[in-house]
This record gives structure tokens, C-alpha cells and sequence, in this order.
């Protein structure tokens, strides 16, 4: 019983690793941009969301404010900031974007003051599903799932079979030629900034009747999302799926299920802080397997 | 001209910064100064690999926290009167630094050589991130380790005893970090002149064609990553020391970002970079967070636009002008992805 429930846990932290890393990877397989400051987009349509649900009552109403602003807010900082650096090094991308974060950090603190705020789940989704007889699973993680599901086979609708996917993959493989052909080019990295930028806003908005809405809450699962994105192969989509998916169930299994196997071998007081720490451990260790093993991810995408 | 002139005065500030700051009555500096050289020292050890090697190593607090551990755990087994293991050898704590500062430095090597042996197989952006990950290990690693204070860190009864110098004394524990800054500088300014630097900023510069004329990469990359873990990890020993204090946010990425910080701040591929950078970055900290709490809201774009529109840093503006003419091929590499 316990073990379903942990899966579903698992595979419901996977899909919120799976919006963020989705936007993440496109970026990164596209424009071949590293954008730490993704992590602060979630953060803004958390607090959005929270503050609009605050004001009005109603969580539809917060999602759809937050999700427009995490996109406008995404495509400011492109046109602004990272459009100077797509012809960069890495380094450069990592330290512009890493200043990108603290400013938000800042930002968000100055203007929400330093407080967590709460977001309610709606009203509808607050109760419990039985999914298996004398197993109730809350509705919301349930809905979690379903929402980052939907949006796996959207974005694979989107990426394979409509004309902008069809230009987004021709832009990931030689921005000239297809600039050359007459598309705008700048608009188009523009709009998939926007894109991830609106994904993770939802990531933010559906974490936050999980987690707590605070400042910094992007960082921690921004790190996770790159160790999901290394371990799919960078810009692969359905890499990022099967990484979020399996980072998700081997962070919530781990933390689970490892003191207690650790308490059974060892003897409960020195295992507990042993297993505690293998399990905060355990994504790292399984992406240093990944890449030990395989140097460009699971779904290597070029070459 | 500039650049000796600089150097000149940055050597004369050093030297007589305590008694200036004794004089004065305001011995708060001196802690003040001590900590912007060790942090200089960790970015004088980032510098090698990331300025000389091209490595982009966004885990570098990783072996300055280790460093720091190492010494904290040896020092609070040598209060407590017991072994720090009993197998397979005994091994007693000790307070000594002739013993804890070269026992970190060994322990932060040996890391750096598991971690740069993984890591160094990958490249680009894949070198980035799994060095981010082993670094978030570690991290994790030090909250769940319940004996030594997890998450709240641990504090040390004292400073390390070096002989006869008293390092609870803050002007000479101030001289001391300021001597090992001056002997690693020494130290690097030789180095990337030597065959070895030299041939470490060819890898940087083209891999394949090193590899072409017969030099093993690999083991050349591999050796800076293990000398700038042990030189991250002597600074690592020193903050334990500066603090008194050890805790996971030591390795914290914020931490490993912030000597990336340093290093781009000061120009990396200079000798003298990193101090500058230190030098600018935290006497900056210190003016911002005077004038207002939210000081990073400043610094933030400053950082962006540093990156965007002064990529050789400040030492590298202080060498164009002293030397009238950039060096050749810097440009070129530009637009390359690092590798």
C-alpha cells in the first residue's frame, strides 16, 4: 500500500521536474543556452498565483494570471539579457543567468516581503480519491499528474507534427539556413523562451499547494531539473520525460525507503543519518552512473 | 606601468593593513580582510582550472568545504579524546595545523582526483552540471552527517595551534593567510609559465591538436583539478580557522557560483585576477549591504553586465593597459562553446 502511494508521489514530483525540464531542454537543445534563472520563473508564477488566488479566491484565476506572466516575464529577460549570449561560452551563460537569479531572489523579496506564502488547492480538487480499495490518494497530486501528462503529449504534438515544431527543430539544427529561408528566427527563439518560460510558471503554480512559496524555492528544483536533463541528454524531450520520471521516483523511493532498509542492516540510530544522506544523495550518485556510462544522457540528441 | 603600480600598492595595503586597522581602532577589518584573502585563495585555485584549463567547474566549493570539514572533524575528535577511525588503522584528532591544514589539502585532493577522473570524460556543458551534481552530493552528504552537527554545522573550540604562533591572534592569523596567498600566487605565476601551464592553456585553447602532438589531456587536466582541490581545500582549512565554524552551506552552490563570481569579476587566465575579483566582489558586498539589505538586486545585473560587456574582468583591463595591445587569439575563442 505504502509502496503505491510513494509511487504515485514519485511519479507526480516527476512531472513537475518534467514541465520545468521541458522548457529547460528545448532552450538548451535550440539556443544552446544554459538558463539557471529558469528556476526563478517557477518561483514568479508560484508567488503570482498565490497573491491573485489570495485576492480572489479562486485558484483557476491565479493559474491563469500566473502563466501569462512567467511567460512575459521569460521573453523580457530573452530580449533584455540572454539573446546577448546565445553565440557565447557556457561560462558567460552561467554567470549572466546565476546574476539573473540573484536579482529575481531580490525581487521577489522586495516586493512580496520575505515571508512563505500559502497557496490554497482549490476547493474541488481538496478531497481524496480511493484508487485502490483502502488507498486514498489526494485529488491534487492526482490532477498533478494528469496536467504534466497532457503536457508530455502536447509538447511531443507540438515539437513533431505542427509547422512552428517543425521550425523549432530546424532552427536546433542550422539557425542560418533557416533565418536564410526567410523565417524570423529571433522571434521564434523569443516565443519558445516563452513557451518554457509559461511551462515552468505552471510548474510553479501546481507546486504550490505542495510545497511552500518562498523565495529560493526555484533553486533546489532548478538543480534537480538539470540532473533530470543531463540524464535524458540535453534537448531531447522525451529524454526529459523519462529523466523527470525516473529522478522523481528515485529522489521520493530513496527518501522513503532508504533509512528504513538502512535501520533493518545497520541498527536504527546510525543508520537514520546514513540513509537520510544516501537518499538526498541518490539522484546525484544515479546521474553520475548515467554519465559515467553514457557521457551525452540516455536520449543522446546530436551526434 | 599601471599594472606595477597597482601591484605595488595592493603589497603595501597588505602589509601594513592590521596596523593601520589597530591604529585606527577598528580591528574588524582585519577579519574583514583575512576573509576576502582566503576567499581570493579558493579563486586562485578555481582560476587554474577554469582560467588556464578551460574547465568549467561549477563545484568548486565542494573541496573548499571539505577542507574545511576535514579540519573541524579532526580538530573536534582531539576535544572529545576520541579516534577519528579505529579501523583499519587508529587514527587520533588533532588541533595541530603542521598536521590538519596538509591532512585537508591531501583529503580535497584525493575528492578532487575521484570527482575530476568521473567528470573529465564529459565536456561542455555535461562538465558543468555533473560537477555541480558531485558538489550537491557532498552537500548533502555534510546535512545528514548527524555526528558532526548535520545541517547547523559544527563549531571549533579554537583555532588550529601552529608552534609558536598564536592564530587566535587575528593580526597573525591575518599575516599567515596572507603569506599563503603571496606563496600560492608565487607558486601559479610559475606554473602557467612552466611547461605544465603551458601546456594545460594549449588544451584549453584546442584539445585535439594537444592530443595530436603527443601530450596526454586527459592527465594534464586531471592534475590541475587535483592541485586546485588541494589548494581549495588549504582555503577551506583556513575558513574553518577564520569562523571557528563549519556547515554545509560551505559547499552550497550559491557558494560555487560566487567563486565563479570572483574569478570572472577579477579576469580569469590572469595570475592576479582572482584577488582582485575577491578584493572588488566583497568589499562591494560590504559597501551595498550598508547602503541597503537588498544589495543582490544591484548586484545581480552588475554580474550580467560584467559578463556581457567586460569579459576580461578588471586584472584583464589593468593588463591591456599596461601592455597597450590585447593579448592575440583571445578573440577567436570567444564564440567557441568551452570544452
Amino acid at each position: 500500500m505504502l509502496i503505491v502511494e510513494q509511487v504515485l508521489n514519485g511519479l507526480q514530483l516527476g512531472v513537475m521536474l518534467f514541465l520545468l525540464a521541458a522548457g529547460l531542454t528545448l532552450v538548451l537543445g535550440i539556443m544552446n543556452l544554459i538558463n539557471l534563472a529558469h528556476g526563478s520563473l517557477y518561483m514568479i508564477g508560484a508567488f503570482v498565483a498565490a497573491s491573485v488566488a489570495g485576492w480572489t479566491g479562486s485558484f483557476v484565476l491565479g493559474l491563469l494570471a500566473a502563466l501569462p506572466a512567467a511567460a512575459l516575464v521569460g521573453m523580457a529577460i530573452e530580449v533584455v539579457a540572454l539573446r546577448r549570449l546565445y553565440a557565447r561560452d557556457h561560462l558567460d551563460q552561467v554567470l549572466a543567468t546565476f546574476g539573473l537569479i540573484l536579482f529575481f531572489n531580490e525581487l521577489v523579496s522586495i516586493v512580496w516581503g520575505p515571508r512563505a506564502l500559502f497557496l490554497d488547492t482549490p476547493r474541488w480538487l481538496s478531497g481524496a480519491v480511493e484508487i485502490l480499495p483502502g488507498l486514498p490518494y489526494p485529488a491534487y497530486r492526482l490532477a498533478v499528474l494528469a496536467v504534466g501528462l497532457a503536457v508530455a503529449v502536447f509538447l511531443a504534438w507540438l515539437v513533431r507534427r505542427t509547422r512552428l515544431g517543425m521550425l523549432i527543430r530546424a532552427g536546433a539544427t542550422n539557425r542560418e539556413m533557416v533565418a536564410a529561408l526567410g523565417v524570423n528566427i529571433r522571434l521564434l527563439y523569443t516565443l519558445v523562451f516563452g513557451l518554457g518560460a509559461m511551462l515552468a510558471g505552471l510548474a510553479g503554480v501546481m507546486a504550490g499547494p505542495i510545497y511552500a512559496v518562498e523565495v529560493g524555492m526555484g533553486e533546489h528544483i532548478l538543480i534537480l531539473t538539470f540532473v533530470v536533463i543531463v540524464i535524458g541528454g540535453i534537448g531531447s524531450i522525451r529524454g526529459a520525460l523519462a529523466g523527470a520520471l525516473l529522478v522523481g521516483l528515485v529522489d521520493t523511493l530513496g527518501r522513503a525507503f532508504l533509512p528504513t532498509l538502512f535501520g533493518a542492516a545497520m541498527g536504527p540510530a546510525a543508520a537514520s543519518g546514513v540513509g537520510a544522506s544516501l537518499a538526498s544523495m541518490a539522484i546525484y550518485i544515479v546521474m553520475a552512473a548515467v554519465l559515467a556510462l553514457r557521457p551525452r544522457g540516455l536520449f543522446p540528441v546530436h551526434g | 606601468m599601471a599594472r606595477r603600480a597597482i601591484l605595488a600598492t595592493a603589497a603595501v595595503v597588505g602589509l601594513i593593513l592590521p596596523l593601520a586597522a589597530t591604529a585606527s581602532g577598528q580591528e574588524y577589518l582585519i577579519g574583514v580582510a583575512t576573509r576576502i584573502l582566503i576567499l581570493a585563495l579558493a579563486g586562485l585555485s578555481l582560476n587554474l582550472i577554469l582560467g588556464y584549463g578551460g574547465m568549467v567547474s561549477f563545484g568548486h566549493a565542494a573541496f573548499f568545504g571539505v577542507g574545511a570539514y576535514a579540519v573541524a572533524i579532526l580538530a573536534y575528535h582531539d576535544t572529545m579524546g576520541e579516534p577519528v577511525l579505529t579501523w583499519p588503522i587508529e587514527l587520533a584528532g588533532t588541533q595541530s595545523a603542521f598536521v590538519a591544514w596538509p591532512a585537508a589539502m591531501l583529503i580535497s585532493a584525493l575528492f578532487a582526483l575521484v570527482v575530476g577522473a568521473i567528470s573529465l570524460r564529459t565536456g561542455g556543458l555535461y562538465f558543468i552540471m555533473i560537477t555541480l551534481a558531485f558538489a550537491q552530493m557532498l552537500f548533502f552528504f555534510f546535512v545528514g552527517l548527524e555526528t558532526y552537527g548535520g545541517d547547523d554545522g559544527l563549531s571549533l573550540w579554537a583555532r588550529s595551534s601552529a608552534g609558536p604562533l598564536d592564530l587566535g591572534d587575528p593580526a597573525t592569523f591575518y599575516y599567515l593567510t596572507l603569506g599563503l596567498v603571496a606563496l600560492v600566487l608565487g607558486f601559479k605565476a610559475r606554473l602557467v609559465a612552466a611547461r605544465f601551464g603551458l601546456a594545460l592553456q594549449g588544451i584549453r585553447d584546442n584539445e585535439q591538436r594537444m592530443r595530436a602532438l603527443g601530450f596526454a589531456t586527459l592527465r594534464y587536466k586531471l592534475a590541475a583539478f587535483v592541485l586546485a582541490g588541494a589548494v581549495a581545500g588549504l582555503a577551506g582549512a583556513l575558513m574553518a580557522n577564520h569562523s571557528e565554524f563549519v556547515s554545509p552551506a560551505l559547499l552550497s552552490w550559491q557558494r560555487s557560483g560566487e567563486m565563479l563570481v570572483i574569478v570572472i569579476l577579477g579576469g580569469m587566465g590572469t595570475v592576479y585576477g582572482p584577488v582582485a575579483g575577491a578584493i572588488v566582489f566583497f568589499t562591494l558586498e560590504e559597501l551595498l549591504s550598508q547602503w541597503t539589505t537588498h544589495w543582490m538586486i544591484v548586484l545581480g545585473p552588475l554580474l550580467v553586465l560584467v559578463v556581457l560587456y567586460a569579459k576580461r574582468g578588471l586584472w584583464g583591463l589593468v593588463e591591456d593597459a599596461s601592455r597597450a595591445r590585447p593579448l592575440p587569439g583571445k578573440e577567436e575563442r570567444r564564440g567557441e562553446p568551452a570544452s
